[in-house]
């Protein structure tokens, strides 16, 4: 599997990263090396194989419907890099 | 002093409501032997010093009679186990000095047992890497030779209890972070059945495969730990509803007629001579004490690290995507709108080989990837559990390495990455399929590391595993190894 | 050249639980921002979704009132994308494997809407813009309320059926007591997908998707406004492009959204902190057992059981709490069409007045069973009643007290009512010659003179009787 950089631009870009314009062939091509690696997987056949996305049989796992009341508000705002004295704050979301 | 830092957990515990002991002497002899050795191994990112004395002075009234066999014993827990009110990184710059309103289920259980904590150990950043060299606040070294890595990613929990500056500590364990360390560094470490400990307020790395479990001296004192932490959580939804405690009493060391079943493929190519050999010598002890040691073919070997990292990264790119600079922890400077204030700071906030998993994790859930990559990886890890159900069909444990080698020198892993990832690959099977599995100290190499040996059971064997190695250990004396041993006698 | 509209519609609606999908934190309205959440529901790292177990409940009764069928093994997956109501960067929805699907809702006129899927989703925060700094203030205290979202496929073919369709569904809803539907609470909103097509065509036109359409108002206005954009950007010869617009209330427009990020690449994967779901035939069984009377099956009780009109019973069912309030009324004794005429008039005219939905009305059916008692038994008179009404309608008041307290009963003294007679037939001498002379019109004014004598507040048939007699001496 060929990573090409602007595939790179466009994973980094999903995934909020920026990398520096001279470390983008770098990281394609370690990412080509690793995936590259990862089609080994395609050597196996799996078709009709149920792909296994939780081990364990555990199943609806569920919790009633009682009020526990919340977090102090100070708590989750505590660690915020900006709020005031109610919110977080970032600037603004265009839509 | 000297000789409390050589009790196992349980013999401290036992000390300690003797009366023998005090839990202040005690913390103060770890934190003597901290101080000695910190400098040089950097296990500690953040040392709770002070507080440990704090609490030791106030359980000491409460250490005669006490229910828990680790009462008063000092340990300490790796950076990812959030703990209320104490600052918890992740070894990352992202996190930055994030002091979580809530402490994570098994640090919770674990002080309910009356242990008391040392401070935050350091780790690969979020738990990503197999060296502890990715870590944030520098790396961790390996007690037996400085010149190398812990292992990782629970390298500061792995090099501290060698180091004899805790008795034991809590891990985690996604694809070998607690059994690889614990091999490199001459101690025990368990990575229980997926389920069986609490997750929550474990700062996920990949949640499907992630557990907290316990790196300690002995699987005695394994036992003691997961006794005190395992059972369901309604907090975690995937915690198992599975009887809880009672693996300490049952440890009889009787293993005769035990299968132990030795995978082929896992002693094959790649795998250091020495290391081999010492794994294979602790089949015979294992025989010795009555098993049935049997060798077998398990294929998929080669399909084990790609369809790890698939799922693992797949997963961390969405559970790290929360860091982003809003709610708590680490926000870059220098931003011109909201998307460039997510960009900085993740760029920014991030190490590079957390961003290379996040990178790849999100090209293997992309659209147009997902099928062949994450779907595919989810297909094979159904066969993988179906190979482990076979080979559980005709054994009771499988006897594997930890690791290929012993640990390798600092600076050496980071350059190759696929190199770094393929050197999981006797760990990570137990991960995808849920498995308890212990890493125990089986010998040493010529350069006088340690090398571990790896007892895998079927889902819930816990007891097994842990029993097999507490007979292990009854009969050899590798675990009871100290890195300064000379300095002791 | 005539062209078709083709609708489907993607309509969330807030479940009526008391604590979060998630977390166990309130789902009550309103709240200082930031006051109903927990670690867990601010996406803060560690935690862990837990399901509630009501959620599961309402989501299946919901499918099993649109006719849906439902999986039998089900799961969540998340959908990943960064924006600031958000707190863990992923939403915990539905994809692969959702909990109902395949239903039909029948819309009325021969009309049935399918459906494609109903999911189980987690809400998003709330983002308020400060125009002092210019930056978004986060507020996540409706993180983790809990939605299911239903999927429509494309038949609408106009906005009325979109309505009806909407109507249908809020209904359904309120009599499920799954969800309260309070559209300008944002607890139902529907994003609607539009396309248009050359009338008898097979083929889709390209759609555009509105966004959060908040009422009907605008639903209906939306679907006006983009059909007519859409057909003369293909008249003048240009081509629709597929983009997700958003509905100006205050311009009465559309316009194109986040355009830059067309490509919306959600990364879709199962949810690996929560258990799959295995819903047994017994527990199917059981919600659909404990199924309430909906909507049509009131309708055919109160035709065959009071004989009431079929207007009246549509009217009546057409909210809840209209019906639950019509049943209580009749309950305490209200004969079922009075009752029935009090809410189609009064009660639904006094809420359109006041802008609320019955179920948010004061007025408790005691009250107007004790009104529409005091007119039976001739103490009250209807015109005086209905001012009564809208007296006590806001506080839901007590009847007895205010017609007392303001003189209100009615005269139905004979002897009264008779003096009143005489003194206006002694005072009006040209109009009883005038009745006398054939000139009917000449009694309805002795009548309104007698009621004026009396403030109103005479039976309207005693005085009747009494003039007749007296004219015809
Ligand atoms: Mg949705
Ligand atoms: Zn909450």
């Amino acid at each position: 599997m060929k990573i090409t950089t602007e595939l790179v631009d466009y994973i980094s870009d999903l995934s909020r990263l920026r990398l520096p314009e001279e470390e983008k062939a770098a990281m394609a091509a370690e990412l080509e090396t690793i995936v590259t690696y990862m089609d080994t997987l395609n050597t196996l056949d799996t078709a009709g194989v149920e792909p296994m996305s939780h081990v364990f049989p555990l199943k609806n796992v569920l919790r009633p419907d009682q009020v526990v009341p919340s977090a102090p508000r100070e708590e989750l705002l505590g660690g915020a890099p900006e709020r005031d004295e109610e919110t977080f704050r970032v600037p603004k979301a265009v839509e | 002093m000297r000789e409390l830092l050589e009790l196992s957990a349980l013999e401290l515990g036992a000390a300690i409501q003797k009366g023998e002991a005090s839990i202040a002497e005690a913390t103060q002899a770890a934190l003597d032997s901290m101080a000695e050795h910190e400098g040089s191994l950097n296990c500690f990112i953040t040392q709770a010093g002070e507080e440990a004395l704090a609490r030791a002075a106030a359980l000491q009234a409460g250490a005669k009679g006490a229910e828990s066999p680790l009462y008063g014993v000092p340990m300490a827990l790796k950076d990812n186990i959030c703990t209320r009110g104490v600052r918890t990184t992740c070894a990352s710059k992202i996190l930055g000095d994030f002091a979580p309103p809530y402490s994570a289920t098994a640090a919770e259980r674990m002080a309910q047992a009356g242990a008391l904590s040392l401070g935050k150990l350091n780790m690969d950043q979020f738990a990503m890497g197999s060296t502890t060299e990715t870590s944030f606040f520098g790396p961790t070294r390996n007690p037996w030779d400085t010149a190398r890595v812990p292992g990782g990613s629970s390298g500061g929990a792995a090099a501290a209890v060698a180091a004899r500056a805790c008795w034991f500590a809590l891990g985690s364990d996604t694809g070998g972070s607690i059994r690889q360390p614990a091999a490199y560094c001459g101690v025990t470490g368990m990575k229980p059945t997926y389920g069986t400990v609490s997750r929550y307020g474990l700062i996920a790395y990949a949640s499907s495969l992630d557990q907290i479990g316990p790196i300690a001296r002995t699987a005695a004192d394994c036992a003691a730990v997961l006794d005190a932490i395992q059972g369901r959580d309604p907090r975690d939804a995937t915690s198992l509803d599975a009887p809880a405690g009672g693996l300490l009493s049952s440890l009889t060391g009787d293993i005769r007629g035990m299968k132990i079943g030795l995978p082929a493929d896992c002693f094959g190519e790649g795998l250091d001579r020495e290391v081999r050999a010492a794994v294979l010598s602790a089949a015979d002890v294992l025989k010795a004490r009555g098993a049935q040691v049997e060798e077998f073919a398990f294929p998929l070997m080669d399909y084990m690290v790609p369809t790890y990292y698939i799922i693992a990264c797949a997963e961390a790119s969405s559970n790290l995507s929360r860091f982003d600079g809003v709610k708590y922890g680490w926000r870059a400077q220098g931003y011109e709108d909201l998307t460039d204030l997510y960009c900085k700071t993740r760029t920014q906030g991030f190490g590079s080989e957390v961003k290379r998993r996040i990178l790849l994790g999100t090209f293997v859930l992309s659209s147009g990837y997902y099928d062949a990559y994450y779907k595919k990886a989810l297909q094979v890890k159904a066969l993988i559990k179906g190979a482990f159900d076979q080979a559980f069909a005709k054994y009771d444990l499988l006897l594997t390495p930890v690791s290929p080698t012993t640990a390798p020198r600092l600076g050496e892993s980071l350059t190759d990455p696929l190199k770094m990832y393929l050197s999981d690959i006797h760990t990570v099977p137990v991960n995808l399929a849920g498995l308890p599995a212990l890493s125990m100290p089986c010998g040493f190499d010529s350069a006088g590391l340690p090398i571990g040996a790896q007892l895998i059971g079927p889902a819930l064997g816990d007891g097994a595993v842990l029993n097999a190695a507490h007979a292990f250990q009854l009969e050899t004396d590798w675990h009871k190894r100290s890195p300064y041993g000379k300095e002791a006698e | 050249m005539t062209w078709e509209t083709i609708i489907g519609l993607e309509t969330h609606v807030e479940l009526a639980t008391q604590t979060k999908i998630f977390c166990s934190c309130t789902t009550a309205f309103g709240g200082a921002p930031n006051t109903h959440c927990c670690p867990v529901c601010t996406g803060m790292p560690g935690t862990l979704p837990v399901l509630n177990e009501k959620v599961l409940e309402f989501a299946v009764k919901a499918g099993l009132a649109l006719n849906c069928q439902i999986s039998r093994k089900s799961r969540f997956d998340r959908k990943n994308y960064f924006y600031p109501d958000l707190p863990k960067a992923y939403q915990i929805s539905q994809l692969y494997l959702p909990i109902c699907h395949d239903g039909a809702v029948d819309i009325g006129g021969g009309k049935t809407i399918r459906i494609h899927e109903l999911h189980m989703e987690e809400d998003a925060g709330k983002l308020v813009h400060d125009p002092w700094t210019d930056q978004t203030c986060c507020d996540y205290n409706r993180c983790g309320v809990p939605l299911i979202e239903i999927v429509t496929e494309p038949d609408f073919r106009s906005a009325e059926e979109v309505i009806s369709y909407l109507e249908k569904l809020r209904s359904t809803l309120q009599y499920l007591g799954v969800s309260d539907c309070k559209m300008q609470e944002g607890s139902l909103r529907c994003d609607v997908n539009l396309s248009v097509r050359p009338a008898g065509s097979e083929e889709f036109g390209t759609r555009t998707e509105m966004k959060n359409l908040s009422s009907f108002k605008a639903i209906a206005r939306a679907i006006a406004y983009e059909a007519r954009r859409q057909i003369e950007r293909i008249e003048e010869g240009k081509r629709v492009v597929q983009e997700t617009r958003r509905w100006d209330e205050n311009k009465d427009a559309t316009y194109a959204m986040r355009s830059k990020e067309n490509a919306q690449d959600y990364r879709y994967f199962p949810e690996p902190d929560l258990p799959p779901l295995e819903l047994s035939e017994e527990y199917i069984d059981a919600l659909r057992a404990a199924q309430p009377e909906l909507a049509q099956a009131k309708r055919e009780r109160y035709q065959r059981e009071w004989g009431l009109p079929v207007y009246d019973t549509e009217m009546i069912t057409s909210q809840k709490a209209l019906a639950d309030f019509f049943e209580e009324t009749v309950a305490l004794g209200a004969p079922a069409k009075q009752a029935a005429n009090w809410i189609m008039g009064e009660v639904l005219g006094q809420l359109s007045a006041h802008g609320l939905e019955a179920r948010d009305m004061a007025l408790t059916p005691p009250t107007l069973a004790r009104l529409i008692a005091l007119v039976g038994e001739g103490k009250l008179n209807r015109n005086t009643a209905v001012k009564v009404f809208e007296a006590v309608f806001d506080t839901d008041g007590d009847v007895d007290a205010y017609v007392k307290d303001h003189g209100l009963e009615q005269v139905s003294d004979a002897g009264l009512v008779e003096a009143a007679v005489d003194q206006v037939l002694a005072a009006n001498p040209k109009s009883v010659a005038d009745f006398k002379a054939g000139k009917e019109k000449a009694f309805g004014f002795l009548v309104g003179q007698v009621m004026r004598l009396l403030k109103g507040q005479a039976a309207p048939a005693v005085v009747n009787q009494l003039l007749r007699d007296k004219l015809s001496q």
